[in-house]
Order: C-alpha cells, then sequence, then structure tokens
C-alpha cells in the first residue's frame, strides 16, 4: 500500500523544554522537524509573561536546578541567548517569630554533624541512581537483551553502594521522609525544609509512605544535572525556552505557535501526521508527543485507536495537580526580617516543622486548601530588575497544597485562598500586603488551563514509585514508544519525570534515532 | 422471603420461572449458575435430551447476564469492544462475539442484539462490568445491566415454530436465523430472537418478568401435542457440543480470570478466526491478534472423533499411542446420542490441529470403582459434528 508524501521526519506535539529539546537533537541529526504549539507563546510550564503592567514572571516553574550543563552545551544554550541572573542561589527556611535558617547552618552540635553525614549518604544515594536518568527504562518480562542489560545495570548501582549503602538504602526506599529526618534531627525548621523537597509537587504528606524514595529522586535528578545548584535565567524560565526555540530552530527546525493539534491521524495503523483545529494537516514519518500521556492518548489519539486496558491505565494516572502558583506585583522590595541579601536574592522556604507541613497537607485530602500552606517563595527581581519597572518587584511562590477540586468551588474559594496566602506572607514579611499592586493566583484548574496538562499537574502525573521509570506513564508505553507505531512521547510524563530537566525530550530523540528515525 | 431477606442471606436468586420447574422436577437436581439456583435435571437427561432433538423443550436462560448499551456511540463502542464488525449489524438482527484482552486474549464470548437504531442488548455467561466500563472510556455511551429486569426462556427443537406458532406469535415461522421480533402475549411484549445453544431448530423469548409464567403456561399448553418438555442443563450441554459450541470455564477461561501464565487462549486459537475482522479498524486486542495471525496460531480448539463408546472426559492427547509426546487435552466430550460417534472438543498443539490428524486419547474408565486406562485413537474432524438443514430453513416445517 503507498503512503502519501511524508513531508517531515518527524512533528513534535507542543513547544515546551521537553518537546523543543527532543526537536533540537533530532533537527541537528539532520531530521526535519516541524514544533506545533498551541498556546501564542513557547516554553509549556517554561515560559515567562506580563501578569501585570509592566511586570513579568515565570509562569509555571521559577527555578532552573535540573537541567544538565552538558545538554545546555550540547545545544549551545549560552549562544542562543541564555544567561543567568543568579547561579548556585541559596536556600533559606522561614518561620514566624524565628530568626531564619539558611539550610544547614546555625545548627545545634548534634543536628550539625548528623546534618554532614546525612547529606553525605543521600548525595552517594543520588550519585548512584542518576545515570539511570539517561537511560530508556527496562521493560519487564521480555527476554530483549537491552531490558536485561538496563535491569542489570541498575542492580550493579544499587550493589555498587557497598554493603553499608546498599542496606541503608533498601531500609529507607520504602519509608516516609517525616520518620527518616525524625530518626535524624532535632530542629523543627530543618526538619521541615528537607521535608519540603520530598513533597514538592506531589500528593504526598511528609508521612506518606515512599516520599523518601521522591526526595532521593530529586536528588538523583540533581546528581544527574552535575549538582549546578538553583539558577535563576535572565528574563526568567522563557529565556531557557527561547533559546531551546533558538537552537532547533538553528538546527533546521520549524517552531510553530497558536497551532494547537485537534487529532494525530493514523493510516493503517500508523502515525501519519496531525490535523490542527484550524483543519491543516501536516504529515511526517513520525509523530511525538510532549503533551502529558492523559491528553496524547485520550484527546489527541482516542480512545477508539487504542485498546481498552492500556485506555484504563491511561485514566488511572495520578495527575491531580496539587500545587499553586501566586504572583505578586510589588511597590517595593519586600523585607522579611533577619535576610542578608543573598538570602533575599535566593530560595525562601516556609515550612517550619514536619507537623505544620503534614498539617498542611490534611485539607487537601478532604477538599480543602490549606490555611497555612507551604511556600516556596522567589523575588526575582532582585537578581532580574528587568522583569519590574523601575524599583518595584515581583514575588513568585509555589502554593503547597491547593487541591484540584475544592469542595465550595473554586468561584470563591480563590479570594479566600489568596487571602490565606497573603496572610502567611505577611506573618513573615510584615508590611507585604501594603505593597500589594496586584495578585495573580493560579489554583490547579487554571494551571490546567493555562499549560493544557491534564490536572494541571507540574509532573504531568505524580512522581511516586508506581509511576516510576518502567511504569511512567504507563507500562505498554514507558519507552518513549507507543503501542501504535509512529507515535512516541517526550514528555515530563515520560521517565525520568518532571522538573525543567529536559531529559525525557533528550531520552525520546535518542530513541528516535536509533528506531524510527534512524539513518 | 425472596424479596425481604437481605442478600447475604439468599446467595442464591430465584429466576421468574422458578416455581414452575420446581413443580416438574422429579429428582430435584438444582445448580448454581451466575447467582441463580436453577435445574440441572427435570427427569432424565436422555428424554430431556432427545426432545431437543426431537420435539420442543423449554429452558431458563434468565441467568444469562444481559447489559444494556445505548447512546451516540454505541455502535462504535461495540466496535471497538468486540472482534466483528458491528457496524454491519442491522436493528433488530443478533451477532455472535467474541472479545478480547489487551493481549488479544479472549475474556467472554456472548451475542450482540440490535433492538433500536442506538441501542444494544449483550448477552453473556460471565459477569464483566468492570470490563464493559472501562472500554466505555472516551466513548458517549451508557452501560446498564438489566439481568433481573428481563426474563428469558429457550424454545429450542424442530417442533418449537409451530409451538410458538399455536401459542399466538403469528409469524414467528417468518424470522429468519438471528433475526428478532416482537410478539404481544396478552398485555406482555414478548422479543423473539432466532437463536440458540443447540445447533437446532429453536428461538429465544425475552419479556419483563411479571409474565415469564403466563408465558411458561401458554406455550405448555400449546406444546402438549407436540412433544414439549422442560430441559436442564445437562441436556443441553449434549447439544452444545454436537453444535461444536464452546462453553467458558469449561473449553476456555476467561483471561481476566486466567492466574496461570499460557493458560488465556485467543479466539484464533478457539477456531473462532471467522469472528475476528482486520478490517474494520481498531478493536481491543487487535495488534497481538494481528501478529498471532501473521505468526500462526501454535494450538487449536478442534473437535475429535474418539474410537469406541467411552467418552474422552478430561483426556490428555497425544502424539503416540506410546504416551511418549503430550500434545493436548480434552475440554468437553460426550457420547452423541444422534450421531452415534463419540465426540470430544480439545485443545492442541500445532500441526496437530489440523483436519484429519491423528491423536491418542488417554482416557480413564471407572468400572465399578476400578479405574482401567484406555489409549484411544481420535481423528481431528470438522466441526459441527451435528448440523442439522432445519436448523436455517426458513419458514420451518410445520407440525
Amino acid at each position: 500500500m503507498s503512503s502519501p508524501p511524508a513531508i517531515h521526519d518527524c512533528i513534535v506535539i507542543g513547544a515546551g523544554h521537553n518537546g523543543l529539546t527532543c526537536a533540537a537533537l533530532l533537527a541537528r541529526a539532520g531530521r526535519s522537524v516541524v514544533v506545533v504549539e498551541a498556546a501564542e507563546r513557547l516554553g509549556g510550564a517554561a515560559a515567562t509573561r506580563e501578569f501585570a503592567p509592566g511586570f513579568r514572571v515565570s509562569a509555571g516553574a521559577h527555578l532552573l536546578h535540573l537541567m544538565s550543563s552538558r545538554l545546555q552545551k550540547d545545544l549551545q544554550l549560552e549562544s542562543h541567548g541564555l544567561r543567568f541572573a543568579a547561579r548556585r542561589m541559596p536556600s533559606t527556611a522561614l518561620a514566624e517569630g524565628a530568626a531564619p535558617m539558611l539550610l544547614g547552618s546555625g545548627l545545634s552540635a548534634a543536628d550539625a554533624g548528623k546534618f554532614a553525614q546525612y547529606q553525605a549518604r543521600m548525595r552517594r544515594f543520588a550519585q548512584a541512581l542518576g545515570p539511570l536518568f539517561s537511560a530508556v527504562p527496562p521493560r519487564l518480562g521480555t527476554h530483549h537483551w537491552r531490558d536485561r542489560l538496563s535491569l542489570l545495570k541498575l542492580a550493579l548501582a544499587v550493589r555498587r553502594l557497598g554493603r553499608r549503602d546498599m542496606r541503608e538504602l533498601l531500609r529507607i526506599g520504602g519509608m516516609n521522609v517525616h520518620d527518616l529526618l525524625e530518626e535524624h534531627f532535632e530542629s523543627d525548621m530543618l526538619k521541615g525544609a528537607l521535608a519540603f523537597d520530598a513533597v514538592l509537587g506531589a500528593n504526598f504528606g511528609p508521612r506518606s509512605p515512599g516520599t523518601v524514595l521522591t526526595l532521593l529522586y530529586r536528588l538523583a535528578a540533581e546528581a544527574a544535572a552535575e549538582d549546578q545548584g538553583l539558577s535563576q535565567p535572565i528574563g526568567g524560565m522563557g529565556a531557557v525556552s527561547e533559546a531551546l526555540a533558538a537552537a532547533a530552530r538553528a538546527a533546521g527546525a520549524t517552531v510553530r505557535t497558536a497551532s494547537p493539534v485537534a487529532t494525530i491521524l493514523f493510516r493503517d495503523d500508523h502515525a501519519v501526521g496531525v490535523s490542527l483545529e484550524s483543519g491543516e494537516e501536516i504529515l511526517a514519518r513520525s509523530v511525538v508527543s510532549s503533551a502529558d500521556p492523559k491528553t496524547t492518548f485520550l484527546k489527541l489519539v482516542g480512545a477508539r485507536h487504542l485498546d481498552a486496558g492500556f485506555v484504563r491505565r491511561v485514566d488511572h494516572i495520578r495527575a491531580r495537580g496539587l500545587a499553586a502558583k501566586l504572583h505578586l506585583a510589588l511597590k517595593s522590595k519586600p523585607a522579611f526580617p533577619g535576610l542578608d541579601a543573598a538570602q533575599m536574592a535566593g530560595r525562601l522556604l516556609h515550612a517550619p516543622s514536619l507537623e505544620y507541613v503534614e498539617r498542611a497537607y490534611n485539607h487537601a485530602k478532604y477538599g480543602e486548601f490549606s490555611a497555612r500552606p507551604i511556600l516556596e517563595i522567589t523575588v526575582p527581581t532582585i537578581n532580574d530588575p528587568s522583569l519590574a519597572p523601575e524599583g518595584q518587584h515581583v514575588l513568585s511562590a509555589i502554593v503547597q497544597y491547593v487541591p484540584y477540586t475544592l469542595k465550595e468551588g473554586w468561584e470563591s474559594g480563590r479570594p479566600r485562598l489568596l487571602d490565606a496566602v497573603l496572610d502567611s506572607l505577611q506573618a513573615l514579611s510584615p508590611g507585604l500586603r501594603d505593597s500589594v499592586l496586584f495578585a495573580e493566583l493560579l489554583t490547579p484548574p487554571d494551571l490546567e488551563r493555562e499549560f493544557r496538562s491534564s490536572g494541571g499537574h507540574w509532573h504531568q502525573g505524580d512522581l511516586a514509585f508506581d509511576q516510576f521509570m518502567m511504569v511512567r506513564p504507563v507500562p505498554g508505553a514507558a519507552q518513549y514508544r507507543t503501542p501504535i507505531s509512529g507515535l512516541f512521547l517526550c514528555g515530563a510524563g515520560c521517565h525520568p519525570g518532571g522538573g525543567v530537566m529536559g531529559v525525557a525530550g533528550r531520552n525520546a530523540a535518542r530513541e528516535l534515532l536509533q528506531g524510527a528515525l534512524a539513518a | 422471603m425472596n424479596g425481604t431477606a437481605p442478600h447475604f442471606k439468599q446467595p442464591l436468586l430465584k429466576t421468574p420461572f422458578h416455581e414452575r420447574a420446581r413443580s416438574l422436577s422429579q429428582v430435584d437436581s438444582f445448580i448454581p449458575w451466575a447467582g441463580y439456583t436453577t435445574v440441572d435435571v427435570f427427569t432424565a437427561v436422555e428424554q430431556e435430551y432427545f426432545a431437543i432433538r426431537n420435539a420442543t423443550t423449554l429452558y431458563d436462560l434468565t441467568p444469562m447476564v444481559k447489559y444494556r448499551i445505548a447512546g451516540r456511540e454505541a455502535c462504535a463502542y461495540l466496535n471497538r469492544l468486540v472482534t466483528r464488525n458491528i457496524e454491519k449489524l442491522n436493528p433488530q438482527r443478533v451477532a455472535y462475539c467474541v472479545w478480547c484482552n489487551d493481549g488479544g486474549h479472549l475474556i467472554d464470548d456472548g451475542t450482540v442484539f440490535r433492538v433500536g437504531d442506538q441501542e444494544y442488548r449483550l448477552c453473556t455467561a460471565e459477569r464483566q462490568l468492570d470490563w464493559l466500563l472501562d472500554s466505555a472510556i472516551g466513548f458517549e455511551v451508557t452501560i446498564e445491566e438489566v439481568t433481573e429486569q428481563i426474563a428469558a426462556l429457550a424454545v429450542q427443537g424442530p417442533t418449537s415454530c409451530s409451538v410458538l406458532e399455536a401459542a399466538g406469535f403469528r409469524g414467528v415461522s417468518n424470522l429468519k436465523p438471528f433475526d428478532i421480533g416482537r410478539f404481544a402475549l396478552g398485555q406482555a411484549e414478548v422479543m423473539v430472537s432466532r437463536t440458540g445453544f443447540t445447533g437446532d431448530l429453536g428461538y429465544e423469548l425475552w419479556l419483563a418478568p411479571q409474565y415469564a409464567e403466563e408465558l411458561w403456561d401458554t406455550l405448555m399448553a400449546a406444546g402438549r401435542t407436540r412433544g414439549i418438555r422442560a430441559i436442564g442443563s445437562q441436556a443441553l450441554n449434549i447439544a452444545r457440543i454436537e453444535a461444536g459450541f464452546i462453553m467458558p470455564n469449561v473449553d476456555f477461561v476467561s483471561a481476566e480470570h486466567t492466574i496461570r501464565i499460557g493458560t488465556e487462549h485467543s479466539p484464533l486459537e478457539l477456531g473462532l478466526a471467522w469472528l475476528v475482522d482486520f478490517k474494520k479498524g481498531h478493536f481491543t486486542g487487535r495488534r497481538a491478534l494481528k501478529q498471532e495471525s501473521n505468526a500462526g496460531v501454535r494450538r487449536q480448539l478442534v473437535g475429535l472423533d474418539v474410537e469406541g463408546n467411552k467418552p474422552a472426559h478430561n483426556a490428555l492427547l497425544y502424539a503416540d499411542q506410546d504416551g511418549k509426546r503430550e500434545i493436548g487435552s480434552v475440554t468437553s466430550a460426550v457420547w452423541s446420542p444422534t450421531c452415534k460417534r463419540n465426540i470430544a472438543l480439545a485443545m492442541v498443539e500445532a500441526p496437530y490441529h489440523n483436519i484429519g490428524s491423528t491423536v491418542w486419547a488417554d482416557i480413564y474408565l471407572n468400572r465399578e470403582l476400578r479405574w482401567e486406562r484406555r489409549m484411544s485413537r481420535a481423528r481431528v474432524v470438522e466441526r459441527p459434528f451435528y448440523a442439522p438443514e432445519r436448523r436455517r430453513i426458513t419458514p420451518p416445517a410445520q407440525f
């Protein structure tokens, strides 16, 4: 049977950082690539936009810490315009009525010794697990040498930790982060701040099982990105996406915005292109989707082209966002008592104790928002004044625990949540409320609309033990391939997941170049 | 008590025909079936069997699980669910279908009735609302179990058409195989389909449960001079083996219920390739079945004609008389009273599944508590074993 002439080698759906990374790598390998993005602007959840006249902010993620410098160099992001306003930004824990604590400093003698030990060990674990990020996850139950080799590597990485560390890794692997931290430390602020990273963007409280694993996963992701620490790009996170897009274009890819895909096209059970909402059809030898798995399979492909069991698994992916994003336009620089200039320019965590974080989580479980949410705060204008008018500032905060479905409804809930968050901020930074010119609060349903990600989830699906690696997003689609030949995935919904890493996009490009688009 | 006792105190329900059945039961032989108590044998199996082939029989089908599937995308939904092309199923027609999981392994078989433009009824032996609902993700369709809302009675046998005509179902003789007709019986509307599990002339009647006894009495009265008889499951089982029909949990286990690897079966293995339409578009299991179809089946359910007169119940099958190379096993076996042949259904490894192959059945016989073993030659033969022309002729002969 003759198929119509494929105009392109590959269509990438979505110009988020993973889609763009994938497109850039494919284009650089000489493949003809077109990227179609639904939104007017590039970047997906790594984008900068104006939220009040003259005030710009990173609309989703607001810090870069997981994109490896090798990938940045590979794609020459610097020459494509990526510059940093700050690197290796410190993290500081805040608590009402207590002195701020630069993470790991000012500890009691007992905590100080243990902290160094804890960090060293967690780093060893992270470094053992980090290499898994760049590998295609193995399929289970096959006899294929590639799958076996991949499993062997995983076993070897753990084995090479040595007897004591391996035993400790296996001991803590299934534990909750609350118990782990209680074993080690006395300081409430330290424990709260360390737990924050285990639950950020996840549907977990510190006492939820598996939270040590999510913490290790974040640390492993940082290890895979050579532990560069937190960075703030000049111009916000949108600058990362712009640089990726420039790299893709320079390599010959076409990047089209405002081109929402209506459906993926099939011929003889093979993906042959996409049909845009405008009616335009674009044909290609393969289609790669960086949209989340639910959107890709249930909306763009459609259940009728897939087996029922597979659709059930996709439908069951846990992808309800639990974090909101707050953007404030401020008249003046906010003051947090006790913080020095370096700390002010860094990341501020409001998670004063394990108890506080767990309580904050309780509400969300029952369809309410936390009256006292936990916060990750940055004031990006300190490092990058270009984001706001002269002398004025922007505050960007991730507000966790905010459920996707609020019992009272978001109509009345949103202003009440904003009020609660502003109260919390006011307590940490007296006078902040009076300085607010404009406030924008994006709840999970808002984020879902803005980023077209099912459930408004930051990572296109919970990062949890049952949604990691060979079961991410679902068995049968965890190797960037899908049950439909010619259709691939490259988004955060795949291994190794969310966070602005670009690893899923890079792994997918590699898979395509070795398979469907091999020379 | 029936309506008032909590469900856990009446683990088996009674069908709307139960009182009539109980009054006719002479040997008090009841068995559970899909949550109902049903008759295994009324009088004697042979008597009941011969009524199927020579007269008319009533068989209570009510425990068959029934689902109402309706909505704008009901057809698209069913087409993705089953392996046959449902688009080709016209209103007031019935199609025998199977459906598979993602691996192309059989979940169940059943009949799809197109009862309206956008309304279908699916009848199956096993409950599977969960699979049906999972399959509905992404489709505009409603699925509802209606088993208890519909009484069902099979009227089967060479005189069945005449019995129905005499009972007031005027024009039932015009129904072709797999047609659906609707008739008035007093206050009740009775849906009649020319379908069945006997491989003989026969009909299945569907109606609201409150009219069930009235229907039973009317048919019994109309059939008195035409040899009508109520039958239990044992007699039906002989007929269905002769007709070559498969039974869940006898000839295959639903892929959703198997635990051991390799015990599930594809429709190709069950000899149902004629039900699989690769050209109609996607359906669940299509990719796996396509692969299997290209590679060829590794084993297949076949009909066996076994030497001697001892049914090869559960017999292991061998390639050689010495029993050195095992190649399969018998799933259903019976002495066919009509064919006068010792027949069986068996799952056999390739290439022994080809028509004409000889295999050896290791048959165990209990002779007054002394077990004996007999290696009997068996030949792979065409199914069905018994297929009288009258099952298809329209209008059927009148008696």
